[in-house]
């Protein structure tokens, strides 16, 4: 060991002596890559090479990419990246609307503290037990659809309406449960983030609290508003638990797929599941790259 | 008639008064600084100018307008922020134009404007920047011109250097001034820094406890304080207790030693005074005849660049006379521990009681 | 590059509730206050509601209650996965723990030209979601040199990996903020200085001061996993996401007694961590959709 690895680790830590040292500064992150790479990094790799190989001679191709293009698993990429966008468009914009109504709204000041703790809660509100509790609410036989049949003559489930919760649109009411929160968790201190002094300015300027919101606020919103709706994007877009609960697999979801491709090789094409499974990495990534990026830009904002 | 007027001006928050009674009449184009520690009331008063916040009691007026209660959004105030405040998500030209903007001044005439502050504060090609590329100080300078732009009535700055360094604070309150001056506008200046109150302004609002100690020129503030915190807030000074022996001849004594000051003034003969005294009037060496002296023992030399500070400590525990001398090359420095006497003339001290303020300053003016 | 700074960035929830104690322009007058009323209280009609249609059908089974005694008493299943769920939670964090606590410390003290990649990768398993995770597990085990899914001690290891990772984003940002709280360099000098080894500091210095950010990590990563299903049931391990799933499809009223119970523990902890971050200003995360 040099004199060179001492001055590299110069900035803000403490000079490795060489030797001895330094080695043992990476031995104590080396185990973190390692499981890492063990647990997550190889085995997708395994999927994503599987994805490039001809299932049965497994000589290489895209054959499997180009398989995507089958009606079934296209209406599921449609109907998952429908279910996905309303849910984030309709939680981002609810939930914006409560973080400002218990933050700037007027409202007495413990109604922030409870939906905060809440939503502390109810993001983490997934899965079987969601799908089960709204069972109980919107299900055929569920509290609400009694109430409103009984006492309001509102047959949810009647040809008339025609509602049911085992379809896309009651998969987004459930949905919600968890977009929600998120977002108010995200918002209300991008909101409190907004420095009194800006508004102060803005009225010094001239500017009607209508025009700050315009000119001002609300843009500098933005970055955190869309991004954060597209992680609420790519937060409905992974989910599988709450589908499958919900509606065993009836609702043609790309999870869905992947896990019946999990559970009994119904593509009777490994390749496939595998590029559709790294197709849907390939979506995610890009929702979390772009969240990650304008989060920057907001960060940047609200700290000068 | 004054531009810029205050009347009375009170302003409670619940139980805690904040500010008290504050009158100020500022002329057209002058520029008045508030001067005093945190949480004096000096800020507070600037918001209530402003429109910020609403005074308890009392008028504000401006240009014969009365503006209390009038929304911050009318005001035609420009004011320029400790933490600059400019909006992020605009380039600096957006932020300059935006009070034009909201005005619903024509984009050609706005631009036009934009161009002429960016000239003046002295950033000609930052126009498309935005904030978080400036430094401190340039920044400040686009905040000064945002609240220029619309050309105000009345400025108002609140501590707007105290977040740069030295150097830059130095140069840019130098600038700030020569803008003011050249636009002629009238100007309230908060800062706790007496320095750039004392360099700037044409007349101090020396502020305490949400009271005003003193209004006066800066001239008039250094050596005619009118109060015991006053003449501690504003520049170097020594505050001795001295014991008063015989007042109406000016006799007293300090730490023992006896000192005749020039003027009589009030005091019960063993009652306990302040005396108030600038290093800048303390010499070395016994001085000419007539002079008062004090003899102790050197406790500290130190080196403020063009000057030389002592001290000197007048017996055990007594109390500490802080002197200047000018950092000479034939200077000859006492050792440290080194008995010596010093001087001040009959004419130097103020004799102050901490409580009352003594007479006003305009006699004090006079007598002088 | 620094890393962005990612997750569901919860991190706000409790220095919001801490800041609310700072004064701000009380907003709304008229119609605009009547409008935020009106979107919290159907906020809340919409989050309460299903809680409340779960209590009531759990208590629609007479005699009163009998649905919760059914599970508690007459109900093996409940017990023996509720417990292998919180067994392999405790095991989750522990080793977890002894991943992310070294390299948090020897990142920001040591190598803080590695942080972008450990971010990285602490933000993967929001790229991955479960069910690709669980998919690419079972195809990278079922065979070749650690055939890890044939045996039921190996599936054992592989769902503990499963949730180790999912549990990254949250322990890493927990001890983070943790490990930024409090001044580490002089720290471990200090400990130095009297002539400790690198495990006695981050046992005894360095781990008491991050206590209440790892308990919080902690308690959410136990949550997640006494939740999760995915990973569990294609895993196929007896724990309690499969068996409120299974319960879901054969019985009516026993799973709303058995969601109950588990949103019980579940706000417990989260109470827990919210009035243990009170007091230290740590911050609570979030887990996403499952």
């Amino acid at each position: 060991m040099t004199v060179a690895p001492a001055a590299q680790n110069a900035r803000g830590a403490l000079p490795a002596r060489p030797g001895r040292r330094f080695s043992t500064a990476w031995l104590g992150v080396v185990p973190f890559f390692l499981f890492s790479a063990l647990f997550m990094v190889l085995p997708v790799g395994v999927l994503l090479a599987g994805s490039f190989e001809d299932p049965v001679s497994g000589a290489p191709t895209i054959q499997n990419y180009i398989d995507l293009s089958e009606p079934n698993i296209v209406e599921a990429y449609g109907t998952s990246i429908e279910i996905s966008l309303v849910t984030a468009v309709v939680g981002g914009f609810f939930g914006f609307l409560l973080a400002y109504a218990v933050i700037l709204g007027g409202l007495p000041r413990i109604f922030r503290t409870l939906l905060m703790t809440f939503s502390g809660v109810a993001s983490n509100f997934a899965g079987v037990p969601l799908a089960l509790a709204f069972t109980f609410t919107l299900g055929f036989q569920g509290l609400a659809t009694k109430f409103l049949a009984d006492n309001l003559g509102i047959d949810l489930y009647g040809k008339a309406i025609g509602f049911s919760l085992y379809t896309k649109l009651g998969l987004e009411i459930v949905y919600l449960y968890f977009q929600f929160p998120l977002m108010v968790l995200i918002m209300a201190p991008a909101i409190d983030g907004l420095k009194r002094e800006w508004r102060e300015a803005s009225e010094n300027l001239g500017a009607s609290p209508r025009e700050y919101w315009q000119h001002v606020a609300l843009p500098i919103l933005t970055p955190t508003l869309l991004g954060t709706m597209i992680l609420l994007f790519g937060n409905s877009f992974g989910a599988q638990a709450t589908a499958y609960q919900l509606t065993s697999g009836s609702i043609p979801l790309v999870t869905l797929l992947i896990s019946n491709q999990i559970s009994g090789d119904v593509f009777h094409n490994i390749g496939l599941g595998y590029a559709l499974a790294m197709g849907m990495v390939v979506v995610m990534a890009v929702a979390i790259g772009i969240y990650a990026r304008l989060q920057r830009t907001s960060e940047r904002w609200l700290r000068s | 008639m004054s531009y810029l007027e205050l009347a009375n001006v009170q302003k409670r928050f619940g139980e805690t008064i904040a500010v008290e009674s504050f009158n100020l009449a500022a002329e057209k184009g002058e520029f008045v600084s508030f001067l005093g520690p945190s949480g004096c009331g000096k800020t507070t008063t600037l918001r209530m100018i402003a429109g910020f916040e609403q005074p308890t009691m009392g008028t504000i007026t401006i240009n014969g307008e009365d503006v209390t209660y009038k929304a911050p959004n009318k005001r035609n105030v420009g004011m320029v922020f400790q933490s600059y405040a400019l909006f992020p998500n605009m380039t600096v030209a957006d932020n300059i134009g935006f009070g034009l903007k909201v005005r619903k001044r024509p984009k050609d005439q706005i631009r036009k404007r934009v161009a002429e502050l960016l000239e003046i504060v002295n950033l000609p090609d930052k126009g498309s920047r935005y904030p978080y590329q400036l430094s401190g100080g340039q920044q400040q300078r686009v905040a000064l011109a945002r609240a220029l732009a619309f050309e105000p009535q009345v400025l108002l700055l609140d501590e707007p250097l105290s977040a740069l360094d030295a150097k830059i604070r130095v140069a840019l309150r130098h600038e700030i001034r020569a803008i003011q001056r050249q636009l002629g506008i009238t100007t309230v200046y908060v800062t706790h820094d007496q320095e750039e109150a004392l360099s700037l302004s044409d007349r101090v609002v020396v502020m305490s406890e949400g009271r005003m100690e003193q209004v006066g020129t800066p001239f008039e503030i250094y050596n005619f304080p009118s109060t015991a915190f006053v003449a501690s807030f504003v520049g170097t000074l020594n505050l001795l207790p001295g014991v008063v022996a015989e007042a109406s001849t000016g006799g007293l004594t300090i730490s023992g030693q006896q000192v005749r000051i020039a003027r009589g003034f009030e005091g019960k003969a063993g009652g306990n005074v302040s005396v108030a005294l600038r290093p800048e009037m303390v010499s070395l060496g016994p001085g000419p005849d007539g002079s008062n002296r004090l003899t102790g023992k050197v406790s500290d030399v130190s080196f403020l660049g063009s000057i030389v500070r002592i001290r000197v400590s007048l017996g055990e525990s007594g109390p500490t006379v802080v002197l200047d001398e000018f950092n000479e090359p034939t200077l000859k420095l006492p050792q440290l521990g080194e008995t010596v006497t010093v001087s001040f003339p009959q004419d130097g001290p103020l004799v102050l009681d901490a409580k009352a303020p003594v007479e006003s300053v305009e006699e004090l003016i006079a007598e002088a | 590059m620094t890393g962005p700074s990612l997750g569901p960035r919860a991190p706000g929830a409790l220095e919001s509730i801490q800041s609310s104690a700072r004064p701000r322009p009380r907003g709304g007058v008229g119609a605009g206050r009547i409008g935020s009323w009106i979107i919290f209280l159907v906020g809340v009609i919409y989050f309460f509601l299903p809680l409340v249609a779960t209590l009531a059908f759990s208590l629609r089974l007479q005699p009163f209650g009998q649905a919760y005694r059914n599970v508690l008493n007459d109900d093996p299943a409940f017990a023996s996965s509720l417990i292998y769920s919180l067994f392999i939670g405790i095991v989750t964090i522990v080793i977890s723990t002894l991943l992310i606590v070294p390299t948090a410390y020897w990142v920001r003290l040591r190598l803080p030209r590695v942080r972008p990649y450990v971010e990285f990768v602490t933000l993967l398993p929001f790229v991955i979601p479960p069910v690709i995770l669980v998919f690419a597990l079972l195809r990278a085990y079922s065979g070749g040199p650690l055939p890890l899914t044939v045996t039921d001690q190996g599936l054992n290891v592989l769902v503990v990996a499963a949730y180790v990772i999912l549990s990254f984003p949250y322990m890493y940002r927990a001890i983070d903020s943790g490990l930024r709280a409090i001044d580490i360099r002089t720290l471990t000098e200090a400990a130095q200085s009297m002539g400790a080894g690198w495990g006695r500091i981050l046992w005894a210095v360095i781990l008491p001061n991050v206590r209440v950010a790892l308990i919080s990590g902690a308690f959410l990563t136990l949550a997640i996993v006494i939740g999760e299903y995915t990973i569990a049931s294609f895993l196929v391990r007896p724990a309690f996401g499969p068996y409120l799933s299974l319960l879901g499809h054969d019985r009516a009223f026993e799973p709303a007694a058995v969601s109950i119970i588990s949103f019980g523990l579940t706000w417990l902890a989260m109470g827990i961590i919210a009035l243990l971050g009170r007091s230290s200003r740590q911050s609570v995360q979030v887990a996403g959709a499952r």
